[in-house]
């Protein structure tokens, strides 16, 4: 590395010297330098660029004239937007719930020294490497009242049965619901398989030992220490509801009507169909502060737990 | 402790073990059965599916229908099936997935072996980039790529995909490169490695399973992707999943559900090839994206 050179009387090696070690220093910053600057423009700038469209009159293209909160309040007025967000409501709510309960059941079942879960596994995980629209093409056939579960029921036997949830307004909901839950509750199911085997078993050897029934155990030790698996799924799921979008346009399309309007589907709807550029703004950053509520305490104590 | 109780013990243990494995298998059909119902009616004729039972096997099995769905099914005015949507969303998956891998572990190398002041802000602006939800940035990106001329192109749809998908690869690397001995990188300072010679050298040669992770994560994303390529492109530049509504959802002439389910089977096969393939990878790389380490 180091040559010896005739040594002059005042050494010019420490410019060069200074110089090798700024850019031994900079490269690393001059190769993230990128990507953090695409970040910076493409994420943060944009979103920057959404919240002032949200403040303009822009209707089909943008506009850059100043329309005060006009976007948010006629946002607030539209009973459109209030659909959207009780169905989000509706959604999310049994979407988290219903994933976090039979993921977690499944995940004790699995939990019991189950012979065959190497084959069981993957068969409740499959449905989350496919697409969303692969899910919602498959559900509206499965759901095709018609030809698909009724039918099957009616030649089953069961000439009552009646099964019309995805083109009855009030119900129509319920079928993103079940579709939603289909493909996630395999994933959740991991999460809390991984929690489970993370358990020192010792505590609960003593705690059978004192004669505390299964049911017990689970309730009074086990899952009280997947606390950190809870929050994790519903971080997750609460952020996959809010941003659901291609699910609803599979399955139902929004509709019958406006019954299965969820703001994502609103957003798109308002700004490339309906030319109300500046609306559509400002449901996405409605979207955007739903989303920013819940991941940015969670990130926050992430990273700090990490630092100690 | 006496015998009697015992007994009693091990039967309620056995007849819980029946329990068990009834609860699993009748929940593994429940989340097998629209797979086989999709299956089964991409096999069946019109007349079969009109006439017959959702969950009956196909009695005359035809791959008929995937014929035509490759190569015949119309979406929207061109009739030439889904197999040119299926090409676009390979040339966008495979240098997207590239790029942002590679970003990715650069990033995650820097972040961790290479740290300078304000690295963890740098960080958490990148991992909260993962989360945002892109209608946010719909509109501004619309703008950008029109000017830039790259809607409606694979390119544009790959920029996309990179400038997104760079906080997941970043965090990824990040987490696996934090595990990864300082000692040994210092060694290699101390022995005159450079930077690109311990990335290449050292680090890259031992980051095999996160790149696989990384790869599939991405993989898996992209080709499932179905907001930005129905935002970005249009007509026969749209990628697999944005053909596969089109199809699905057009209201016109008879309704070809055979046809239907076919295409919907093009365009999970990938992604089900790639689960099936290396489904433990895959299993990490999920939860490698929800619990940050």
């Amino acid at each position: 590395m180091t040559t010896i050179e005739p040594v002059p009387v005042v050494s010019p090696e420490r410019p060069r010297r200074s110089f090798a070690d700024g850019l031994r220093n900079g490269l690393p910053k001059l190769v993230l330098a990128p990507s953090f600057a695409i970040i910076l423009v493409f994420v943060y700038g944009f979103i920057l660029w959404t919240v002032y469209l949200s403040f303009t009159t822009s209707k089909m293209m943008p506009i850059y004239r100043w329309g005060g909160f006009d976007a948010y309040f006629r946002l607030w007025s539209q009973p459109n937007w209030y659909v959207a967000m009780q169905n989000l409501a509706i959604f999310g709510v049994l979407y988290i719930g219903i994933c976090i309960a039979i993921g977690l059941f499944i995940a004790i079942l699995m939990d019991q020294r189950i012979r065959a879960e190497g084959v069981l596994r993957p068969i409740f995980l499959y449905p989350m490497a496919l697409s969303f629209v692969v899910t919602g093409t498959a559900w509206k056939w499965f759901l095709n009242p018609g030809l698909g579960l009724e039918n099957t029921m009616h030649n089953l036997g069961w000439a009552s049965f009646k099964f019309d949830w995805l083109v009855n307004p009030n119900m129509a909901i319920y079928t993103v619901v079940i579709a939603g839950v289909w493909q996630a509750s395999g994933f959740v199911m991991a999460m809390f398989l991984a929690g489970l085997r993370g358990i020192d078993g010792e505590m609960i050897k003593a705690a059978q030992i004192d004669g505390a029934s299964t049911v017990a155990i689970y309730r009074r030790i086990i899952i009280p220490l997947l606390r950190p698996v809870f929050l994790s799924a519903f971080i997750v799921l609460a952020h996959m509801a809010i941003k659901s979008y291609d699910l609803v346009i599979a399955l139902t399309g929004g509709g019958p009507g406006n019954a299965t309007e969820l703001p994502s589907t609103f957003m798109y709807s308002y700004t490339f169909n309906r030319n109300q550029m500046a609306v559509g703004s400002a449901s996405a950053v409605m979207m955007l502060m739903g989303i920013t509520a819940i991941i940015v305490p969670y990130l926050y104590s992430e990273l700090r737990e990490k630092n100690q | 402790m006496s015998g009697a109780t015992e007994t009693v013990s091990a039967g309620s243990a056995r007849t819980a073990r029946y329990f068990i494995y009834a609860a699993l298998i009748v929940l593994a059909l429940v989340y097998l059965l629209p797979l086989y119902v999709m299956l089964t009616t991409s096999l069946k004729s019109l007349d079969e599916i009109r006439g017959g039972d959702m969950l009956a096997l196909p009695k005359d099995p035809s791959v008929a229908a995937w014929v035509k769905a490759w190569g015949e099914a119309c979406i929207g005015v061109s009739c030439v099936g889904i197999k040119g949507y299926f090409w676009n969303s390979l040339k966008m998956v495979v240098p997207a997935v590239a790029i942002s891998t590679l970003l990715g572990a650069l990033n995650g190398y820097v972040l961790t072996k290479w740290r300078f002041p304000g690295h963890k802000i740098v960080f958490g602006m990148m991992l909260f980039a993962c989360f945002i939800p892109f209608q946010a940035v719909l509109i501004p990106m619309a703008r950008l790529l029109g000017a830039a001329g790259l809607s409606n192109s694979t390119a544009g749809l790959v920029f996309v995909h990179v400038v997104y998908g760079l906080g997941f690869t970043t965090l990824f690397f990040r987490n696996y490169y934090e595990a990864f001995p300082d000692e040994l990188v210092k060694a290699a300072m101390i022995d005159g490695a450079g930077f690109f010679r311990i990335f290449w050298r050292i680090m890259l040669p031992t980051s095999g399973p996160i790149i696989v992770v990384t790869v599939i994560y991405q993989f898996t994303n992209i080709w499932n992707d179905f907001l930005f390529g129905v935002s970005f492109s249009s007509g026969e530049a749209s990628p697999m999943t944005v053909a596969l509504n089109n199809l699905v959802s057009s209201s016109t002439g008879v309704k070809e559900y055979n046809v239907d389910m076919a295409a919907a089977v093009f365009a999970a096969l990938p992604t089900l090839f790639v689960y099936v393939v290396a489904g433990r990878y895959f299993v990490r790389g999920l939860m490698a994206g929800a619990v940050k380490g």
